[in-house]
């Protein structure tokens, strides 16, 4: 079973760390993806660019409205996400909990939807 | 069938043989699969150019062996430099078979199952070894039937050979008295194979191998090698009489079709007529097991021109024996099926009713379904939809949400 595991920061927390600090939590994130990536369970992730970079769309009466900044507007923010294969959701929660960020701010674990299906 | 999938078919029959021969002769499990499957890849590379040759398994036992001798020469020579510093400690014993191993091509691929069916592993990892040593599927090829990458499942591989290197197993057949239970554990790893690839052939990517058709060709050959046992024919027969609802499960959209939907001019009467056969004769073999009481279960259906038409009487003693001899929530839950179709929705009702409060079952979607299912045949729309609802939000599978979606809202009167 495939979970999101997406990683929620609070960009203005994040800069006014010191740079050992950051440096430890990219380091401590890029050790547990080689581990999950060799006990099997790693699907992919990727880091996200500030969210001041984003750029929100919306269509209203077929005209798209294109504003600066995130679609929610909230201190902690998405950036970044991976995806695991993994028995349980026990399982995903625990990685999870060992991902730096959780510390700092927090993890959300979402269960993929899987594309088959049996019928009823 | 084309050249391509001949040969393709042949390697794949070949490699448990091969495999077996090698493990015989070297042991060394993790290093001899390796090499098989290079043996496999070169194969599958020089044929067509060059043609068959003359002995294609001895072939291919010759030039994995070669292989397999260079990767333990190779290996030691890197152990003896590294001991030089450290006293050398017995390693874990390589496996090896007796010298009176039997023969038989057919007991090869049984006996490897064994092997890759280990308790040790995770049934995810049972189920990767067992497609690469036995069914002779390429890590990409596995990778791309579970849908993570391909390093994903090479790891998941390697890591499952290691395993079995340093528990010591044995490529002996296992003793009498563990024979049950070590089958037991095959049979249900075929059974999520087949799950597995039933479950996923409405996904978008067409390349992905069939993992029915690769758990059917595993399952008969257990069953050739141990045609007296009636629940491997029971497995089997429970297999092709799923696989024969197939082509009418889903439609061109990829949207379910539940049972009682089905155009069964679709089913598929040659797979029904092989699986009722198997069922009808692993029943009067005995003795009675959980597979073989599935199998008479979708023999009942496959015999109905419609829902109206199934015996749904036989298929409630059916569950009722199953549930006595296997009881599990997930048999209670089709049990309440039958239950509601012979004593109507409330008795459906009530049986469902056992699996809420603190089960596995509670919060799960198909609890939540069948309640809308049978609130909706009792006339009682409105909980029938919040009962749907609620399941669509719980499902975890993208169809399976947009069938409970559409229930939904095609009896709240907006569908």
């Amino acid at each position: 079973m495939k979970y999101m595991l997406l990683i929620y920061q609070n960009p203005a927390t994040w800069r006014d760390l010191p740079e050992p600090d950051r440096q430890a939590i990219m380091s401590e994130a890029g050790a547990l993806m080689a581990e999950l990536t060799g006990t099997g369970e790693w699907v992919g992730g990727e880091a996200l660019a500030d969210p001041s970079t984003a750029r929100t769309v919306r269509v209203r009466d077929g005209a798209p409205a294109v504003t600066d900044g995130p679609f929610a507007e909230a201190k902690e923010q998405m950036v970044g996400y991976c995806v695991v294969d993994c028995e349980t959701q026990e399982r995903a929660v625990e990685i999870a909990a060992r991902w730096p960020d959780a510390r700092l701010w927090g993890m959300e674990v979402r269960p993929l939807l899987s594309p088959g299906g049996v019928e009823m | 069938m084309t050249a391509a999938d001949n040969l393709e078919g042949l390697l794949r029959d070949l490699a448990p043989q091969v495999l077996a021969a090698l493990v015989r002769r070297y042991g060394h499990f993790d290093l001899a699969e390796d090499a098989v499957q290079e043996a496999l890849i070169a194969a599958a590379e020089q044929w067509p150019d060059r043609g068959l040759p003359a002995h294609p398994k001895g072939w291919l036992i010759t030039v994995a062996a070669r292989r397999l001798t260079d990767q333990l020469r190779s290996e030691e020579s890197r152990r003896r430099r590294e001991e030089t510093a450290v006293a050398a400690e017995p390693g874990p014993p390589a496996i090896a078979a007796p010298a009176d191993a039997p023969a038989g091509d057919r007991d090869d691929a049984l006996a490897l199952l064994f092997l890759c069916c280990h308790r040790e592993l995770s049934p995810p990892s049972q189920l990767a070894l067992t497609l690469r040593a036995v069914g002779g599927l390429t890590t990409a090829e596995i990778a791309r039937a579970f849908l993570v990458p391909e390093a994903t499942m090479a790891q998941r591989i390697s890591r499952a050979k290691q395993r079995i290197a340093a528990s010591g197993a044995s490529f002996a057949p296992p003793p009498a008295g563990e024979l049950a239970g070590r089958l037991a554990v095959v049979l249900h790893v075929l059974y999520l194979m087949f799950n597995e690839g039933y479950a996923a052939t409405s996904g978008p990517d067409a390349s992905r191998p069939e993992l029915t058709a690769e758990a059917i060709r595993l399952t008969r050959a257990v069953h050739r090698s141990l045609p007296e046992d009636a629940e491997v024919a029971g497995l089997l027969a429970l297999m092709l009489l799923t696989e024969a609802r197939r082509p009418a499960r889903t439609t061109s959209d990829g949207s379910l079709v539940p049972l009682a939907e089905q155009d069964r001019s679709l089913w598929r009467p040659d797979l029904i007529e092989e699986g009722t056969g198997l069922v009808t004769g692993a029943l009067a073999i005995g003795p009675l097991g959980p597979y073989q009481l599935q199998a008479a279960i979708a023999a009942v259906h496959a015999e109905a021109r419609d829902s109206d038409d199934t015996d749904w009487r036989q298929i409630l003693a059916l569950y009722d024996l199953l549930e006595r001899i296997a009881p599990s929530p997930v048999v209670t839950l089709n049990r309440a099926v039958a239950v509601a179709m012979v004593n109507g929705p409330q008795a459906g009702l009530d049986v469902l009713a056992t699996l809420e409060g603190d089960g596995p079952m509670t919060g799960h979607h198909r609890l939540a379904g069948l309640r809308g299912h049978f609130h909706e045949l009792a006339g009682q729309r409105d909980a029938a939809v919040a009962d749907y609802q609620l399941a669509a939000q719980r499902a975890t599978s993208l169809p399976e949400r947009r069938y409970l979606e559409s229930r939904a809202a095609r009896l709240a009167g907006h569908g």
